[in-house]
């Protein structure tokens, strides 16, 4: 294969950044990064509903702390939150945890008090009128929220939730800090190895990032759209 | 000042006693590197927003330009910006800089602190794209009228945005711009990645060389934190004094 201005580098390692050392070592590159982008998302998907719904409590001694809670995290850095994990983690388990499992626990903390402002204005966007006439049947203000505002908020929400993963996607490139081969990382290593080729490299790995991210942001827009209609009938 | 509490910490696989030091970040060197390290942040932060208010501007307009080619190049600078980590944006500027880059600029960059323009760089193209988005939609409250008129007043398209559509589209985008601003301070931490002494990257140095992990970065993340607090009450206050008094919201 004719060497294009120096791509031939990418083609060369294009296993290495899809899937890492795969059948003879641990799963890395793409593959890596898109599995602690779904598992963290999902995580934070329920913390963040449960969060989310502790802020709309109408007792203020669980709705305050939780809110400084999630504006303290989201004051910090992603970079803070992944030390702080890296520290605290093997303190509070008293045992080594695998980085793999540090990052997930960094990214669902720091996504986590996003998700919650999401389900927090979701739940605020929903009329006033569901919870009072669910009241008035004799249901109880938790059974309200759950079974009859919450299904409603969370169908308008599922965009933000696709615009969160998008975040999320981008943001596991961070936990080439703790040395977690995903995509990023591997691209340092082969750019180390190959040594004159940064350049294409790092394109080339943004460009993968770009059709990840790309792909969902469009079909958040869609479904936005969707919604819209739907509201508009 | 000396303050040392033990703290503990018990978990399934043991036990383990850590001995507090607050006086490590307190006083002496340390202390000086972690304030080295705000001033650093700062600065890094006030260039890259600068800049990257000025490169928003830029590619708002020339997203809302009629001239097709225009709005696409601008269109898909922002959709490629927008979609790509910060982090290989930093690696592919600081290292991919040499393949670039002409010589000339690159011998100019590194006669001066090449991590830190690096980051400058990074940090206002990641940035421009989302204060873009910010102005566009600023520009887009405006009613159009105020456009007709000044193009019927003898304006050209260029001249009208310049004096009549962004002064009132700039004073609506103040408050996102100053959020814009915040998310900048804690991505600027990513410059740590490059070598740029800045926060993280103190805190982080003051943890190897003393091994007080928990002081060093309890410290940083009360000075981001501030950070924060100090933003998001100017934004407040600037709604409060400024937006709402004359009605412009």
């Amino acid at each position: 294969m004719e060497d294009w201005f120096g791509f031939k580098v990418i083609w060369d390692n294009i296993e290495h950044f899809l899937i890492g050392r795969y059948p003879s070592g641990p799963i890395g590159g793409l593959a890596l990064t898109i599995w602690l982008a779904v598992v963290s998302c999902s995580l934070s998907i329920v913390i963040g509903i449960f969060l989310g719904l502790l802020c709309v409590s109408q007792n203020r001694f669980v709705k305050y702390p939780v809110l400084t809670v999630v504006n303290c995290i989201r004051g910090i850095p992603l970079l803070m939150v992944i030390f702080w994990m890296y520290f605290l983690l093997p303190a509070f388990t008293g045992g080594v945890v695998p980085e793999n499992w540090t990052v997930i626990a960094a990214l669902t903390v720091f996504t986590s008090a996003y998700m919650s402002q999401i389900v927090q204005a979701g739940i605020e966007a929903i009329p006033r009128g569901q919870m009072e006439a669910g009241l008035s049947t004799g249901l109880s203000r938790t059974r309200v929220m759950i079974f009859i505002v919450l299904p409603q908020a969370l169908r308008n929400m599922i965009p933000s939730f696709v615009n969160q993963l998008v975040s999320l996607i981008k943001d596991t490139s961070l936990a080439f800090i703790v040395g977690v081969a995903e995509l990023t990382h591997v691209a340092t290593q082969v750019s180390n190895r190959t040594m004159i080729y940064p350049a294409q490299i790092f394109f080339f790995i943004a460009v993968v990032y770009f059709i990840l991210c790309f792909m969902l942001t469009s079909y958040s827009r869609w479904l936005e759209g969707r919604l819209a209609y739907r509201k508009a009938i | 000042m000396r303050g040392n509490v033990n703290g503990q910490f018990s978990g399934r696989g043991g036990m383990f006693t850590y001995q507090f030091d607050w006086s490590v970040v307190l006083t002496g060197q340390y202390a000086q590197w972690i304030a080295d390290g705000i001033k650093v942040t700062i600065q890094l932060s006030t260039v890259s927003i600068a800049l990257s208010f000025l490169m928003g501007l830029i590619i708002a307009v020339m997203r809302l330009s009629h001239l097709g080619p225009v709005r696409w190049f601008a269109q898909s600078y922002l959709e490629f910006i927008r979609n790509t980590p910060l982090l290989v944006q930093f690696f592919f500027w600081y290292f991919g800089s040499y393949q670039i880059l002409p010589q000339s600029v690159n011998d100019w960059l590194n006669a001066r602190d090449f991590e830190f323009s690096a980051a400058v760089i990074a940090l206002t193209i990641y940035t421009s794209a989302f204060i873009a988005e910010d102005i566009r939609s600023g520009i887009r409250s405006i009613p159009k009228e105020q456009m007709e008129a000044a193009r019927s007043s003898g304006f050209s398209y260029v001249r009208s945005m310049q004096y009549i559509i962004l002064p009132q589209a700039v004073r609506i985008t103040i408050p996102p711009l100053i959020s814009q601003f915040l998310n900048l301070t804690k991505n600027s931490s990513l410059a740590m990645t490059i070598g740029v002494a800045e926060l993280t990257y103190q805190a982080r140095q003051v943890e190897s060389y003393t091994f007080k992990g928990f002081e060093a970065f309890t410290a940083a993340t009360l000075v981001y934190l501030l950070l924060s607090l100090i933003i998001t009450a100017l934004v407040t206050l600037y709604d409060k004094k400024v937006l709402s008094p004359t009605g412009m919201k």
